[in-house]
C-alpha cells in the first residue's frame, strides 16, 4: 500500500463525487439535453411526435403572444434592474456603520427577501388592488379616486416592478455592504486629513472602490428578473390582454395548460440562451476582478 | 456651523431618510397584520374598517383548527428538511472528492459541474416533468425532493471550503493508515461546520420558498407545500369572502421563515451573498 494513497489518480476516488453526479446527470443535464432535442419536434402529451426541425422557433418568431411576452420581459428587466442596482447602493451607504440603529434597519430592508412569492403577492395585492386596497383607502381619505394599478395595461408591469423591487432589494444591499467593508480604512483617514468633504470622498474613494460590485449586482439582477413568473401568474394571470405575461409564464401556459410541449421546449431554449449569455458575462467580470 | 454641528445635522438627515424608507418597507407587512386581525364580515363591508377597532383573533384560532393548512406546513417541513439533508451529504462528499482526491478527468468534471450554475430551472422543466411522469413520481415526497439534489451550488461551495483547509491535517491522518472515508468523516468534516450551516440555511430557505417546481409537480391538495397551498387559496381571490382569513394564512406562512431568519441572520447573509458572487 502506498504511503499517500490520495496522491494517486485512482478511479475509486471518484466514488465520492459519484452520488452527486448521478443526480446532476439524471435530473439536470439529461432534461436539458432532451429539452433541446424536444424543441425540434412537434410533440404533445399523448406521445405524438413529429420531427419539424427549426419550425418551432420559426413559429415563435411569428407568434404575437410570444413576441409580446418577450417585449414584456425586457420592459420588466428595464424597470427593475436600475432601481435594484441603485437603491440598495444608497441604503448600503447609509447603513455602513456599526450602530444598533443601522443593524435594525439592515434587518428591516432584508426581511422581505426571505418571504416566498406567494406571500409577497398576497401582501401586495392588498396594497394595490383598486377595490379596497391600502392605496385606494388612503386616497379615499383625501377624496381622490382609485388608481387601477393591476387592470391598466400601461400600469400593470410598473406595479409588478414595484412589488419586485420591494421584494428583492435586500440581497444587493448586503452585497454592497460587504464590498464597502473591504475598502481599507486608512484611505478614509487620509481623506479626512486632507479635509476632503463627504461628497468628494464619496465620488473619489467610495464609489470607485465598489464599482465592480455595481456591475456584478446589475448582471445578477438581469439574470434573476428575466425569470419573472410568480408575481404576474398569481396576481393578474398575465392580464389584462397579456400586458403582464413574461416569457416564463408563456412557457408555463404552453407547456402545462395547452400541453404543446415541443413548442414550450423551444421557448425555454430561447430563455436559456439569454440567461447563459448574461451568466458568461458575469463569469468574466468576476474573474477579471479577483485576479 | 462647526464641523461637529454639520456632522450631527447630516446624521439626523440620514436617520430621517431611513425612517421614511423603512416605513415604505414595513407598511405592506403592517397592513397585512391589521387585515388578519379583522373579522371577515367587517372586511366584506369595507377594508377601510381595518384602520380602527374592533380587532379579533378569530382568524388565528380558525387557522389552528384548519387541518389542511397544518398539513401543508408539515409537507413544507418534510420537503425542505430532507432536501437540506440530502444536499449537505451529497455536497460534502463531492466537495471532498473534488478538493482533495485525484481521479482521471477530475478538473474537467468540476468545470462541467460549474456549468450547471448557468442552467435555469425553466430550461429543464418540460422534460423533467415528463421524466417524473414516466417514473410516477409526481404528487410524492421523492418527486418534490429529488430535483433540489441536482443543484451544483453546494458542491461548488463545499469544494472551495475543503480547499481552504490545510493539507497537513489529512496527510497526517493518512500516514496513520486511516481510510479516506475516515479522514473525511472524522478529521475534515467537523472543520466544515460553518460552511454546512451556511449551505444548510440557504438550501432550506430556497426549498421552503420554491414555487415553480411544486406548482407543476404537486397537483393534489394533500401534497401541496405551504407555498403552493397559499397560491391555491389565492387563485380564487375574486370569489373569496374570507379576506381576513386569507391574510392570516399569509402571516401564518411568514412566521416560521421569519423566525429562521432572525435566529440565523448572520449565516443567511453569508449564504445569499455567497450564492450571488459564486
Amino acid at each position: 500500500m502506498s504511503i499517500t494513497p490520495h496522491k494517486k489518480a485512482d478511479w475509486s476516488n471518484a466514488l465520492f463525487v459519484a452520488p452527486f453526479l448521478f443526480f446532476y446527470l439524471f435530473l439536470l443535464i439529461y432534461p436539458l439535453l432532451s429539452g433541446m432535442v424536444l424543441s425540434l419536434f412537434k410533440a404533445d402529451l399523448f406521445g405524438g411526435r413529429e420531427f419539424v426541425g427549426l419550425e418551432n422557433f420559426g413559429r415563435l418568431l411569428r407568434d404575437d403572444i410570444f413576441l409580446q411576452a418577450v417585449g414584456n420581459t425586457f420592459w420588466f428587466v428595464l424597470l427593475t434592474v436600475p432601481p435594484l442596482t441603485v437603491i440598495p447602493l444608497i441604503l448600503a451607504l447609509l447603513l455602513n456603520r456599526t450602530t444598533r440603529v443601522a443593524a435594525f434597519f439592515r434587518g428591516v430592508f432584508f426581511s422581505s427577501s426571505v418571504l416566498s412569492v406567494t406571500i409577497v403577492t398576497l401582501i401586495w395585492r392588498m396594497i394595490l388592488m383598486a377595490d379596497g386596497g391600502f392605496i385606494t383607502n388612503v386616497r379615499a381619505m383625501f377624496g381622490l379616486p382609485a388608481i387601477p394599478f393591476l387592470s391598466d395595461p400601461n400600469l400593470v408591469m410598473v406595479s409588478m416592478a414595484i412589488i419586485t423591487v420591494w421584494w428583492c432589494l435586500g440581497l444587493p444591499m448586503m452585497l454592497y455592504l460587504s464590498a464597502l467593508q473591504q475598502v481599507p480604512k486608512d484611505i478614509y483617514e487620509a481623506a479626512a486629513l486632507d479635509n476632503s468633504d463627504w461628497l468628494r470622498t464619496l465620488f473619489s474613494i467610495t464609489l470607485p472602490s465598489v464599482s465592480r460590485t455595481v456591475i456584478l449586482v446589475a448582471i445578477f439582477e438581469v439574470v434573476l428578473q428575466f425569470q419573472l413568473f410568480g408575481q404576474p401568474q398569481l396576481i393578474t394571470q398575465g392580464g389584462p390582454n397579456g400586458a403582464s405575461r413574461p416569457i416564463v409564464l408563456f412557457i408555463f401556459e404552453v407547456g402545462f395548460r395547452r400541453w404543446d410541449i415541443g413548442y414550450a421546449a423551444a421557448a425555454s431554449q430561447i430563455l436559456f440562451a439569454i440567461i447563459l449569455i448574461a451568466t458568461v458575462v458575469q463569469y468574466f467580470v468576476t474573474r477579471k476582478g479577483s485576479k | 456651523m462647526t464641523p461637529s454641528q454639520s456632522k450631527m445635522l447630516r446624521n439626523m438627515a440620514v436617520l430621517a431618510v431611513l425612517i421614511v424608507l423603512g416605513l415604505i418597507m414595513l407598511v405592506p407587512l403592517i397592513w397585512t397584520v391589521m387585515l388578519s386581525l379583522k373579522s371577515n364580515g367587517d372586511l366584506l363591508r369595507s377594508t377601510a374598517n381595518a384602520f380602527h377597532a374592533p380587532y379579533t383573533g378569530e382568524n388565528y384560532t380558525a387557522i389552528l383548527k384548519n387541518s389542511q393548512v397544518l398539513h401543508w406546513l408539515m409537507n413544507s417541513v418534510i420537503v425542505s428538511g430532507l432536501t437540506t439533508l440530502g444536499v449537505l451529504v451529497l455536497s460534502s462528499l463531492a466537495g471532498y472528492g473534488f478538493a482533495r482526491l485525484d481521479f482521471p478527468g477530475r478538473d474537467k468534471l468540476f468545470l462541467f459541474v460549474l456549468f450547471g450554475l448557468a442552467i435555469p430551472e425553466q430550461a429543464v422543466i418540460i422534460t423533467r416533468h415528463q421524466l417524473f411522469s414516466a417514473l410516477h413520481l409526481h404528487n410524492s415526497f421523492p418527486g418534490l425532493i429529488l430535483p433540489g439534489l441536482a443543484a451544483p451550488f453546494g458542491v461548488f461551495l463545499m469544494t472551495q471550503y475543503f480547499r481552504a483547509i490545510p493539507k497537513e491535517l489529512d496527510e497526517a491522518a493518512l500516514l496513520d493508515n486511516a481510510s479516506k472515508f475516515r479522514v473525511f468523516w472524522q478529521v475534515l468534516l467537523p472543520l466544515t461546520i460553518p460552511a454546512q450551516a451556511t449551505l444548510g440555511i440557504f438550501t432550506f430557505l430556497s426549498s421552503w420558498n420554491d414555487y415553480w417546481w411544486p406548482l407543476i409537480s404537486a397537483t393534489r391538495a394533500d401534497m401541496f407545500t405551504l407555498t403552493v397551498g397559499l397560491a391555491s387559496s389565492q387563485i380564487n381571490f375574486a370569489q373569496t369572502s374570507g379576506l381576513g382569513y386569507l391574510m392570516t394564512q399569509a402571516v401564518f406562512a411568514s412566521v416560521p421563515i421569519l423566525i429562521v431568519y432572525i435566529i440565523f441572520q448572520k449565516y443567511i447573509v453569508k449564504a445569499v451573498s455567497g450564492a450571488a458572487v459564486r
